[in-house]
């Protein structure tokens, strides 16, 4: 039994999953040569695109002897589509990466990350208005275009709001999913991080979101800190295990939405192999009891 | 909207004011929420600086090197989103930062780490066998018009300074106190493989490399190291390029296209 089978309308990323695994990991080059020998029961592996723009190298190398093992999403982290303008020049490189690994899916965030010349290396938060939603659906139809596919949006961790906002985050996120047909990276630490930065309940905000059209789950780790007036303010700094809440949270979604591809996300602080292996290990428990009740409920 | 210029300007340059219209739910101060973006960025390409200039770091320590990184983050911040990108100018930049001025060396030493993470990046391409090498050398046995074609990843450092023994002791090789650090050296980067070479050479051997690399014959290439009053052993900087893998092709002159 196939996790595609039960969501035959889907056309995202359920089909890296199989029966016995649907849990990937964010690729990571101190791990090249232990996943080629080892070949860890994972569905997936997800690369940073700007990490692989380089003309040759080890980065490739190993990138295409996994490849050949396992699914591939490709996660860009420098388009900024919510900036002012896009950059067809990364567009294209873009495109290039796609047409060489061919991965499975493909993602990019809502936030922008370059202004003018200026590439800021973070994901910056945007005006939920209607004139941002226009621009970035606009830049999501160009995205489309270029790539021959549909892309997944994330959802983002942001620790300030705009009063010029005149939607919510879910709604535009919902507009923007109607629009251009794009699909939804539901990255759950970020609804988490977002929701306690902006004292929002988070299964509101989850029952908010589009949810029928998630294609791929990221769970990451963050910090805790406190802001100006001593309420707390988390930091999604993908450098720590994944939070309880978040895990909670996610069982939630998935009991919701079903089986879905799911990433352990860590860029900081990164961990030995075994130790991402057995968090990836959690999700797929909880994935797996999720596949056992839909079999259940349609007996 | 949030005019995203002032954001940017506000992220890079913390005497700016926030944006106007940002804020939190519980009426906090915003600047406070402000400083997790403005530390997100410069902890991020302060990261990104000390991953690929490790020994220029231990040098001068992490806190004389976090300074100076982000006196470069707000003067040259990246015009790319691909962070392997990022750091081009950092050695030039070092080169005149006033503190920095103490270190002669520490420019160069910079030079060949950003040197190796070029290679790194640079394309592939297939090393000419040495069996090919000394076949063609039997047939040809005047090569003097022949290019000489350089690994995609090759590149030269030519230091006034011990910059290559520095960097060297700083990989467990050799006595850091045993260096004259204003002994100029010269040293070849390549990477045939995964993974990059930095090979020490002879004054005479880094200008010539750095003859064929700006394009010029074999004999030409001869020359220009002679007219710049250099001692060329031929023979073994020869064998030494072969041994480092660094030549994809001899190509005669009719083919030498690039």
């Amino acid at each position: 039994m196939t996790v595609s089978s039960h969501r035959g309308s889907s056309w995202h990323g359920a089909s890296a999953c199989r029966a016995d695994r649907c849990t990937g990991l964010g690729l990571k080059p101190q791990h090249f040569e232990q996943i080629l020998s080892q070949r860890p029961p994972l569905a997936f592996f997800e690369i940073h695109a700007e990490n692989y723009m380089g003309a040759g190298g080890p980065f490739h190398h190993y990138l295409g002897r996994i490849r050949e093992h396992y699914a591939l999403s490709v996660h860009g982290v420098g388009l900024s589509i919510g900036g002012s303008d896009l950059d067809a020049v990364h567009l294209e490189r873009l495109a290039t990466v796609l047409a060489r690994y061919q991965p499975e899916w493909f993602s990019e965030h809502l936030a922008w990350s370059r202004h003018g010349a200026v590439c800021l290396n973070d994901l910056l938060p945007v005006v939920y208005d209607a004139a941002t939603l226009t621009r970035v659906c606009a830049h999501i139809d160009e995205v489309q275009e270029r790539l021959g596919r549909r892309m997944l949006l994330e959802n983002p961790a942001t620790y300030l709001e705009s009063r010029a906002s005149t939607m919510s985050e879910t709604d535009f996120l919902a507009e923007i999913i109607r629009r251009t047909g794009c699909g939804l990276l539901l990255d759950v630490n970020n609804l988490y991080v977002s929701c306690t930065n902006h004292h929002r309940d988070p299964l509101a905000e989850l029952a908010a979101l589009p949810l029928h059209a998630v294609g791929e789950i990221h769970l990451a780790g963050h910090a805790a800190a406190v802001d100006g007036a001593g309420d707390p303010l988390l930091i999604d700094n993908h450098g720590a295990p994944v939070a309880t809440a978040v895990w909670n949270l996610y069982a939630h979604a998935i009991a919701q939405i079903g089986p879905m591809p799911t990433l352990i996300e860590r860029d900081n602080d990164i961990p030995a192999l075994e130790v991402l292996l057995a968090e990836a290990r959690q999700a797929e428990r909880i994935l797996q009891g999720a596949l056992r009740q839909m079999e259940a409920a349609e007996q | 909207m949030i005019d995203q210029a002032v954001f940017a300007r506000a992220l890079l340059d913390p005497e700016q004011p926030p944006p106007a219209d940002l804020a939190a739910w519980n009426g906090s101060d915003p600047t406070v929420r402000l400083a997790v973006y403005r530390n997100n960025v410069m902890a991020s390409l302060l990261g990104v600086l000390a991953d690929t200039f490790p020994v220029t770091r231990e040098l001068v320590g992490a806190a004389f090197f976090h300074a100076m990184g982000q006196c470069f983050v707000r003067a040259r911040p990246p015009q790319s989103p691909i962070m392997a990108e990022y750091g081009a100018g950092f050695a030039d930049f070092i080169a005149t930062f006033a503190p920095a001025q103490t270190l002669p060396y520490l420019p160069d030493v910079a030079r060949l780490e950003w040197l190796r993470l070029v290679a790194l990046h640079a394309a592939d391409a297939e090393p000419l066998a040495a069996e090919r090498i000394a076949a063609l050398l039997a047939e040809q046995p005047d090569l003097g018009t022949w290019h000489l074609r350089l690994h995609p990843s090759f590149a030269v450092l030519r230091s006034n300074c011990a910059a290559v023994s520095i960097w060297a002791a700083h990989q467990g090789a050799g006595d850091l106190a045993a260096i004259d650090p204003d002994q100029g050296e010269s040293a070849w980067i390549v990477r045939p493989d995964l993974e990059v070479m930095v090979i020490p050479i002879d004054t005479a051997g880094g200008a010539f490399a750095a003859a064929l690399l700006e394009g010029l014959p074999l004999a030409a290439a001869i020359a220009a190291v002679h007219e710049a009053g250099l001692n060329l052993d031929l023979p073994a900087t020869l064998a030494t390029l072969i041994r480092a893998r660094a030549l994809i092709a001899l190509e005669p002159p009719g083919e030498a296209a690039a």
